[in-house]
């Protein structure tokens, strides 16, 4: 990997893979074995450093295809009661964002599977974007899902983002016209790319007993607008069951799991190996639904 | 990190001017600052609602019923008042008027801004009313809006607010809103703002958000001046009339910055009138116990714009004290940050105590009891008094920007009185 100063993606051996090309071959990977894609999200820090990153060697072994790894803020508007909670504790631990990349670096060091970053914007700018994005690459990041930043006002992000060959993901909500869609899955399609991240209802991450009733249609929808892209969709926001991941199979290409694994890892925080071993047993749950039936 | 976030986001201050009348820009811009950094879910609801606010303000129908409101409902024009006793306080040959927004019903200045957005949420035929609110004035205004238009009001209120604050918690009840208390983070105005936009984020498709300050995303720091704006052109014409010509000085609290803009925006075109905010010095800038933005904060997003704000190395808000509720956030209204850039309006900030002081003072000689946010700058104007800082002959206009009622219980506690 590429450590200088310069950040142009033209000074990059040639030849050499971007970052962002891995998410793509991991849904791919996912699609040509007749599924989609696991994607476990956990934040980093909680309820430890170190139990954060036995839990992300632990969903590995269970089966996830990519890793969401959330960097705790403040002032987490889009996230509901439990990784508000998850955060709020992160940054007891003295979590920042140079802790977050050590952290992606030490996964990355461990397995092959794509890393996605997951945080809010200010912390972001607090660090310098430019060197946040480099760093990122560096340690081993693929891309960056912000969510308080729209297409509007993600044009310094995406361009630093792009130049380190990061994927920036857009979230897309049931709510948002198809005009908007079709701009969203535009800016998103640009290489380097990564997925489209379909909120699956309109509200806050956190478990939920079931699914939106309108949930395919509207995949439906995006797809249209991403087909001509073959931009992989992934569904996130209250998806927890093993049977909401069949659900997410059958129209979907990629399923994220949040809250419940935040649940999980509060519950067994007291015995790590117990820990290791409930978040494997439960990201194995999730992969075995993973199977795209006919 | 500073000069990085300078190259990132902002134009070099010293070049630029601060041009009235051309902000915000199409992005919602003021210079560097506004925008709209929020969820995807709310960035199709904003388009709405700029398009219905710029429809509206275009349609004399809804301006004469605003115009209306504020004169038969509001009571409006407040006075401006010579307050001749505090000026000799302040300094000798110093006149001090007070732009009344005391006199408002509900109290204070909000109730302004929120009649403008209640009528514009019933235009678009939304029935459910969001607020979030620190001191409850601005709970207080958007629930007798919302009973005076039949319409549902949710209210969310840190938790440590409502403690401090339970006057205005029963008044927002007594007038039919459900007061949500807000458990998280700091438990203050910054927490109930979250949770309120959780709330816009869930029930997007029916819901209004009102904000209370001249901060969110785009269109909210624009729609917020423009209905604040009455209090500064009232003020104009007023002091016009009175003295025969513009102030030397206009002096308003700031927290988010409403009735700050309120008043500056119409005298911001007149270079010859200086524009002072203050903010709350909290137990001093010297302690982490403040709410001093302008003054100790530096640009970052928080709440859907691009504005100054209290954080830490990391860029994680951090948590405020005033001795006001109504002045406690971390945040400001992204044209104030502009102002500051550009030179055409100045900050400083006023310590618990001179607010204090700021109170005692005008209750005690001209019988106008203040809220604890105008006392930061009463309190602040007797400290440039004494500092020599005006000369005689100066005119100057204080935004009084509510009355002191709803702030009796802390006030006791503070000056160690028991009331009940």
């Amino acid at each position: 990997m590429q450590q200088s100063q310069q950040s142009e993606t033209s000074e990059r051996p040639k030849g050499e893979a971007l970052p962002a090309q891995r998410i793509g071959q991991a849904f791919a990977r996912a699609s040509s074995e007749g599924r989609c894609a696991l994607i476990p999200y956990l934040m980093c820090g909680f309820p430890s450093v170190e139990q954060s990153l036995e839990a992300i060697v632990a969903a590995i072994e269970g089966g996830a295809d990519l890793i969401e790894l959330g960097l705790p803020f403040s002032d987490p508007l889009a996230d509901g009661a439990t990784i508000q909670h998850a955060s709020h504790q992160a940054l007891e631990q003295g979590i920042n964002v140079a802790a977050c990349l050590s952290m992606a670096r030490q996964v990355a060091a461990r397995s092959s599977v794509p890393l996605i970053l997951m945080g809010y914007y200010n912390p972001l700018l607090a660090y310098g974007v430019q060197r946040f994005c480099r760093e990122a690459a560096a340690a081993g990041a693929c891309g960056l899902i912000i969510p308080d930043l729209p297409p509007e006002e993600a044009g310094p992000l995406l361009k630093a983002a792009h130049e380190e060959g990061l994927a920036l993901i857009f979230l897309v909500p049931p709510t948002t016209p198809d005009e908007r869609i079709a701009t969203i899955v535009r800016v998103a399609a640009q290489e380097p790319r990564g997925f489209i991240y379909c909120v699956s209802l309109s509200g806050v991450t956190g478990a939920r007993a079931s699914l939106p009733p309108h949930l395919q249609s509207f995949i439906a929808r995006v797809r249209r607008q991403s087909a001509p892209y073959g931009l992989p969709l992934a569904v996130g926001f209250g998806v927890s069951r093993p049977e909401h991941v069949a659900e997410i199979a059958r129209y979907a290409d990629g399923a994220v799991v949040g809250s419940a694994l935040v649940n999980l890892l509060e519950r067994h925080a007291a015995d790590g190996a117990a820990q290791r071993a409930a978040v494997r047993d439960y990201i194995r749950s999730l992969r075995e639904r993973t199977a795209r039936l006919p | 990190m500073q000069q990085h976030l300078e190259q990132q986001e902002r134009e070099s201050p010293a070049t630029e001017r601060y041009q009235h009348g051309s902000y915000p820009d199409v992005r919602g811009r003021f210079g560097p600052y506004g925008g709209k950094f929020v969820p995807e879910s709310l960035m199709p609801l904003l388009s709405e609602l700029e398009a219905a606010y710029r429809e509206a303000r275009h349609d004399p129908a809804f301006e004469e019923e605003l115009q209306e409101l504020l004169r038969s409902f509001v009571g409006r024009p407040t006075p401006l008042y010579y307050v001749p006793r505090f000026s000799q306080l302040v300094a000798p040959g110093v006149r001090v008027y007070l732009k009344r927004e005391d006199l408002a019903h509900t109290g204070a200045h909000k109730i302004n801004n929120a009649l403008g957005q209640g009528l514009l949420a019933k235009r678009m035929g939304k029935r459910r009313i969001i607020a979030e609110t620190g001191a409850g004035q601005h709970g207080v205004a958007t629930a007798t809006v919302c009973a005076m238009l039949g319409l549902e009001c949710i209210i969310y209120m840190g938790a440590e607010d409502i403690e401090r604050q339970s006057l205005n918690v029963f008044r927002m009840r007594l007038l039919g809103a459900e007061v949500r208390p807000v458990d998280s983070g700091s438990r203050t105005l910054k927490d109930a703002i979250n949770e309120a936009i959780r709330d816009w984020v869930t029930n997007v498709e029916t819901t209004f958000y009102l904000i209370g300050s001249v901060v969110g995303p785009h269109p909210y720091p624009l729609m917020v001046r423009d209905f604040q704006s009455i209090i500064g052109r009232e003020a104009r014409e007023q002091i016009l009339r009175l003295e025969g010509r513009l102030p030397d000085l206009v002096v308003a609290c700031v927290g988010g910055g409403s009735n700050a803009m309120g008043i500056f925006y119409p005298f911001a075109d007149a270079p010859e009138v200086r524009l002072l905010g203050v903010e709350a010095g909290g137990q001093g800038l010297a302690t982490d116990q403040h709410a001093a933005t302008l003054v100790a904060g530096r640009p970052g997003v928080l709440h859907g714009a691009f504005s100054y704000l209290l954080q830490n190395e990391d860029g994680q808000v951090l948590g405020t004290h005033s001795i006001s509720a109504g002045l406690d956030y971390p945040g400001v209204g992204p044209e104030h940050s502009y102002m500051k850039d550009t030179g055409r309006a100045s900050y400083v900030a006023a310590d618990d105590a001179l607010a204090l002081r700021g109170l005692q003072a005008l209750s005690q000689s001209e019988g106008i009891i203040p809220a604890l946010e105008p006392a930061h700058a009463l309190g602040y104007l007797l400290e440039m008094g004494a500092r020599g800082e005006l000369v005689p002959g100066s005119l100057v206009i204080v935004n009084l920007s509510g009355r002191g009622d709803k702030d009796m219980a802390t006030v006791a506690r503070e000056l160690e009185v028991k009331i009940s």
